[in-house]
């Protein structure tokens, strides 16, 4: 019986299988690159409602991320502060911008400005900001050099192997609790040296089990 | 199951601890059930009609758009307050006092909110009937107050409802009726006083299904006045219970259980001395029963004959004893006999649902021992003219409604049209009325029926008062506005009335600081919501003394009841207590304490009755007595009085919300006013058909997996010990005398080889090891618990046909065992949580590390982790894991979102879930510590849910590497024991054995 098929046909279909096969490792090469929390996450910079400005408020003026998010210290969350906390200067400095009109509506009818959420973590994470800033964990380990960003946007990768490493060894990124706030602090000597001092001083004992952060 | 079998399986001798009756039967069905281990359809994937490949190919397309959507992150917002709130922190725990009051009883709470919305109730600890602790109704109660099918006001609800009330001419109140359930709040009554002297001639009802009249009028014919009865269940030292479920549900506050278990908790050596005794006499198995020393079942209406023969043999009636049972001779004699040596220190106490005479009996025989005054203490009831409560009372308003001379009804609360007994036309009658309003907390029979349907506000969500029985009063205090725009009944009544001050706010606080000093009022009001209690002086015990010669005058004019067929008990439901909680997942699937039963009721019979009329587990029968007539499914109860039929209150709600809906049996369809709680003469006959019943009894280690050849390996000495659970005693139990004599004889229940463990130990370092103690004795199975762990850890309920498949998700799960023969049984009751083994089961068989020790002891569970192999599950000797089957959240109403609890994950279908010993409370109370300076924790700082809220005490949790801590000193005693150690597991969770005080005389 007469081949069906010439020859070549053999080539073809090799050649075929191989652009397949390329494909489907390069899919998957793709996806599992474009769906790690390091590329997905990291430099998410929506536009925020209000174009406020962290640059200005928390470099340039100087205040302490504190006097906004002063919940850090007391509570799990490091709460967006209240339409109310920026009324406190806003009353006074440029009290018409218009740039300022959603705060001050806000203000007057009780609505929330619908900030959007960054630094987000899955909801079977449960990050606890009092620990870490009572401890001496800065804000700049985790949110970066918020002082300089003009608008926010999403510096580490916040994924689990991120929080593993500095729970298995957080003297890099133990500091005196008063220095938590200031972001361009400079050591004048060895930083691990300094965490080693101040973990052993105050006994900190990260959790590794699996209980510590998910319940 | 064969009843035969049943007969000659309930032979036997020594102790036999079983949970059905196929096993006491040993019926070829159970053996295949105990080889399954799980229940046969627990693993089986449901498909309807769709194949293997149809479910691949759906898998394959979702993937694919799975992965389409991930490319992009979806935006979130973050909604700050506006104005700030003084000291508030988004997503802290804050908690306000506030109070219940249900069935005329009011508890103390303590209300957990996170960001505006009530996420658990515990007890307030500062309230003398709470004392921390809250009930299983109480803490379901917080469900009540985001279920969706609840009554909402439109917009012009309450503006129409006002401009209607202008129009009404109500001149001196001839035709005004008000109907509300039994009155607890001090506000409302003087709002009443009000009400009542403006109308003259208008009249107020108290009718609910569980009512406490009785009660008042055995003081009566006592005493010849009303009279508030305060009972001390601590200062009693042998109690003899007339049919009452003090520690069940004749009480809805904790306050008996905490008292009469604190005589059942074995602390030290001086606490042996201490121990009570209780004599139950009741017609179904009840806790109270359950937790007695001595039981005698007797029909409902022959206990009133008991209470009588009692009070003759106390010589406090003349008379003679109708003795014409033996068993019943020897129980009345010894418990004669313990309560004449108990003196002051004997109580006898019965319940709301014996009739006057008994309540009458119980002053008089407590006056005669001398504990009148001491155990129970009596003090001046309020009293009000033109007040009328009772089941006569609707009777007569229903007279009224037909006779047309009522113009305005006024219904607060409640659902008198599904309550009110069948022999009482209070619908029909409902339709004469020109007017007729109902403030209702859900849509039910009675908002289907009246013209003017209102919203009535949940007590979470409205300012009101209560005070118990004793006189301590509270303030009930809002934790979150009204959802559905309801209002509560005092507001509704100003409004009727015409009164200045229409704001429930206002109404409270007035009538409150209107009685302080004025100088002090705001510091006092404020104090006084701090701590949930309004300090007042202790009422003066009053002196009365009971008039012997007219109870005996009464107790020879009660009618002598003639036994004719088959006598119908009705108790409160302990899901759906009188119908208000039929709508209440929660409850629904909480397993009754003794029957087991979820999503329903049953006609509770006993065997030897159920084997006279030739019924099954499952039957439909038809109970009728001339024209009433219900139709329901048997349920066999071992240890139920013969010729009794016991049906729970509560069920086969005809309108009602979607939970509730015809779920179970209407008993009211043949309640009867002149046999309202116990009712003679009913025919039984069977309908041909059958029901399914959804029961948890059989889950967990009911089934011994005999597969395992444990049994015969470890086989403890005796027959008799063979005998108890297949040689492995998972519940451990011995009476005072035998634990005096010989400390170990709980040890030597079960002689363990030598155990080798393939593992290394664990070393207990590190400064916490985390453990606890369950004390049996202590344990009432009052289901408190499993509520908390229920509300605390966001367990789903999953509905009646997952349930019968065995796929519950209770954390915590209460089992009860029978001991003893079927007709006569003793119950246990023992709560099984996750046991945080050492050389965890699960651990080892799981392939991703989903489940793996922390090391402060625990088995940590990690949902993101858990790809759902059930592996552990499989493993695990106390099946205390639970597998999600499917997405049970996901299907509810939206709004039920707001009852979780924010610092658990909410689980998705397909991972293991178990009890964690509350982990996010440890890791709270970590951070916590390490937040002021790294402090350590200190000894009960740390409450799981289960333990916080236990009425009992039973639970103690604590830290192992403490030997000061209370859990370390108690694993010290020689009653403490492991479950299946044999299997060295090595858990961390150990339980207490019961200890149990029978009278010598009637034997163990």
């Amino acid at each position: 019986m007469a081949a069906v098929f010439p020859k070549s046909s053999d080539l073809i279909l090799k050649i075929a299988g191989a652009v397949v096969g390329l494909g489907a490792v390069l899919g998957a090469t793709a996806y599992a690159y474009y769906s790690y929390p390091t590329v997905i996450d990291t430099g998410y910079q929506p536009v925020q409602p209000v174009p406020y400005s962290h640059k200005l408020h928390a470099g340039d003026l100087g205040l302490d991320c504190f006097y906004c998010h002063y919940t850090v210290y007391k509570a799990a969350f490091a709460a967006v502060p209240p339409t109310q906390v920026c009324m406190n200067c806003h009353t006074k400095v440029k009290d018409q911008s218009p740039r300022l009109e959603l705060v001050r509506d806000s203000f007057r009818t009780g609505q929330p400005i619908p900030w959007v959420h960054i630094h987000r973590l899955p909801d079977f994470v449960f990050f606890n900001h009092e620990a870490h800033v009572t401890a001496g964990v800065s804000c700049v380990s985790c949110h970066g050099r918020i002082d300089q960003m003009v608008e926010v946007h999403q510096e580490k990768p916040l994924n689990m192997a991120f929080c593993i490493a500095c729970h298995s060894d957080p003297a890099p990124n133990i500091r005196s609790p008063e220095l938590v706030t200031k972001l361009d602090w400079v050591p004048d000597r060895d930083p691990r040296a300094i965490g080693e001092e101040i973990v052993k001083q105050k006994h900190l004992d990260p959790p590794l089990n699996c209980s510590g952060c998910h319940r | 199951m064969g009843l035969i079998s049943i007969k000659n399986g309930g032979n036997q001798t020594g102790p036999r601890y079983w949970r059905t009756l196929d096993q006491l039967a040993d019926t070829p069905q159970f053996r295949d059930w105990m080889k399954r281990e799980f229940p046969e359809s627990v693993t089986e994937l449901e498909m309807d009609g769709s194949s293997r490949r149809t479910v691949l190919k759906l898998m394959a397309a979702s993937f694919g758009l799975a992965g389409l959507t991930a490319c992009s992150r979806p935006v979130e917002h973050i909604f700050p307050i506006s104005k700030n709130v003084e000291n508030y922190a988004p997503g802290e725990a804050y908690f306000y006092t506030t109070i219940m009051s249900l069935g005329g009883q009011v508890a103390g709470l303590l209300v957990e909110t996170h960001d505006g919305r009530p996420t658990k109730i515990e007890g307030n600890p500062d309230h003398p009937f709470s004392q921390g602790a809250a009930t299983a109704l109480a803490q379901a109660s917080l469900l009540n107050l985001y279920d969706p099918d609840r009554v909402r006001a439109g917009e012009g609800t309450w503006p129409k409802f006002e401009a209607f009330v202008k129009t009404l001419n109500l001149g001196d109140g001839g035709g005004l009726r008000f109907l509300s359930e039994s009155v607890t709040s001090p506000s409302l009554v003087a709002l009443r006083s009000e009400t009542l002297k403006k109308f003259p001639k208008a009249k107020w009802i108290e009718y609910e299904s569980f009512q406490r009249n009785n009660g008042r009028e055995g003081a009566m014919i006592a005493f010849g006045q009303p009279v508030s009865i305060q009972t001390n269940f601590d200062k009693a030292k042998v109690i003899l219970a007339l049919d009452s479920d003090f520690l069940g549900l004749d009480w809805t506050t904790p306050l008996p259980t905490k008292q009469f278990s604190s005589r059942r908790r074995v602390e030290t050596e001086q606490d042996l001395e201490k121990l009570n005794r209780l004599y139950s006499v009741e017609s179904q198995f009840s806790i109270t029963g359950a937790n007695a020393d001595h039981r005698l079942r007797l029909q409902g209406s022959d206990i009133k004959q008991f209470a009588i023969d009692v009070a003759v043999k106390l010589g406090a009636i003349p008379g003679m004893p109708v003795l014409n049972d033996d068993r019943r001779t020897k129980f009345l004699n010894a418990a004669v006999k313990d309560l004449q040596a108990a003196g002051p220190e004997a109580l006898v106490i019965t319940s709301p649902r014996q009739p006057p005479i008994v309540h009458a009996l119980a002053f008089l025989m407590n006056q005669k021992l001398g504990s009148l005054g001491n155990v129970t203490t009596l003090t001046k009831a309020s009293t009000e003219d033109r007040v009328e409560a009772g089941v006569q009372a609707l009777s007569n308003l229903t007279g009224e409604l037909n006779s047309g001379q009522v113009s305005t009804l006024v219904i607060l609360g409640g659902n008198p049209a599904y309550t009110a007994p069948a022999d009482v036309p209070f619908v029909a009658a409902m339709s004469k009325v020109a007017n007729s309003i109902h403030l209702s907390p859900d849509e039910n029979e009675t908002t289907a029926a009246v013209k003017w349907a209102l919203p009535e506000a949940h007590f979470l969500e409205s300012w009101g008062d209560g005070v118990t029985a004793t006189g301590v009063a509270s303030i009930q205090q809002p934790v979150i506005e009204p959802i559905f725009g309801g209002r509560t009944s005092a507001e509704v009544v100003a409004l009727i009335v015409g009164s200045k001050v229409t704001k429930a706010h206002d109404i409270v606080k007035t009538y409150w600081t209107t009685q302080w000093p004025a100088a002090e009022r705001d510091k006092t009001w404020r104090k006084v919501l701090n701590d949930g209690v309004i300090p007042s002086k202790a009422p003066e015990p009053l002196k009365l003394t009971a008039d012997a010669k007219k109870i005996a005058a009464a107790v020879a004019a009660e009618p002598k009841a003639a036994p004719s067929g088959v006598e119908i008990g009705f108790v409160p439901s302990s899901a759906a207590w009188d119908g208000r909680y039929a709508n209440n997942g929660w409850m629904q699937e909480a397993p009754d304490p003794m029957t087991k039963l979820v999503w329903g009721n049953g006609a509770l019979i006993s065997t030897a009755t159920a084997r006279a009329h030739d019924l099954r587990d499952g039957d439909m029968i038809s109970l009728q007595r001339g024209s009433v007539k219900v139709e329901a499914a048997v349920f066999l109860a071992p240890g139920h009085a013969d010729n009794t039929v016991t049906l729970s209150l509560g069920y086969g709600r005809e309108r009602c919300g979607s939970v509730g809906r015809d779920v179970g049996f209407n008993a009211n369809k043949i309640r009867t006013s002149g046999g309202f709680w116990y009712s003679p003469g009913f025919e039984i006959s069977k309908t041909g058909k059958t029901f399914e019943h959804a029961s948890t009894v059989e889950r967990g280690l009911g089934r011994f997996p005999e597969s395992h050849g444990l049994a015969a390996r470890f086989k403890a000495g005796s027959e008799q010990d063979a005998e108890h659970m297949n040689g492995r005693p998972v519940y451990r139990e011995t009476t005072i005398e035998e634990y005096r004599q010989n400390p170990k004889i709980i040890e030597a229940m079960n002689e363990l080889p030598e155990l080798h463990s393939v593992y290394p130990e664990r070393a207990y370092d590190g400064e916490y090891q985390w453990g606890m103690t369950i004390d049996l004795g202590a344990c009432t199975g009052c289901n408190a618990c499993v509520l908390a762990c229920q509300a605390e850890n966001n367990v789903p309920i999953v509905g009646k046909a997952q349930v019968i498949r065995g796929r519950e998700m209770h954390w915590l799960r209460m089992d009860r065992y029978y001991v003893g023969s079927e007709d006569e049984p003793r119950a246990v009751e023992q709560p099984v949580p996750c046991m945080q083994c050492e050389n965890a089961p699960c651990e080892n068989v799981c392939p991703v590390e989903a489940t793996s020790h922390s090391k402060e002891g625990l088995n940590d569970m990690v949902y993101n982790r858990c790809v759902g192999t059930r592996y552990c599950a499989n493993n695990c000797p106390f099946k205390v894991r639970h597998f999600n089957f499917l997405n049970w959240h996901r299907y509810e109403a939206e709004i039920l979102s707001m009852v979780y609890n924010p610092d658990v994950t909410v689980r998705m279908r397909g991972v293991m879930e178990k009890c964690t010993y509350c982990v996010q409370r440890i890791q709270e109370t970590h951070i916590k510590a390490n937040v002021e300076g790294h402090r350590p924790i200190r000894e009960g700082e740390i409450l799981t849910a289960c333990q916080q809220t236990c009425p009992a005490n039973a639970i103690v949790f604590g830290n192992l590497n403490d030997p000061q801590s209370k859990v370390s000193k108690l694993k010290k005693q020689e009653r403490n024991y492991a479950m299946l150690a044999e299997l060295d597991l090595k858990p961390r969770t150990t339980y207490l054995a019961r200890l149990r005080n029978p009278n010598p005389e009637l034997g163990v």
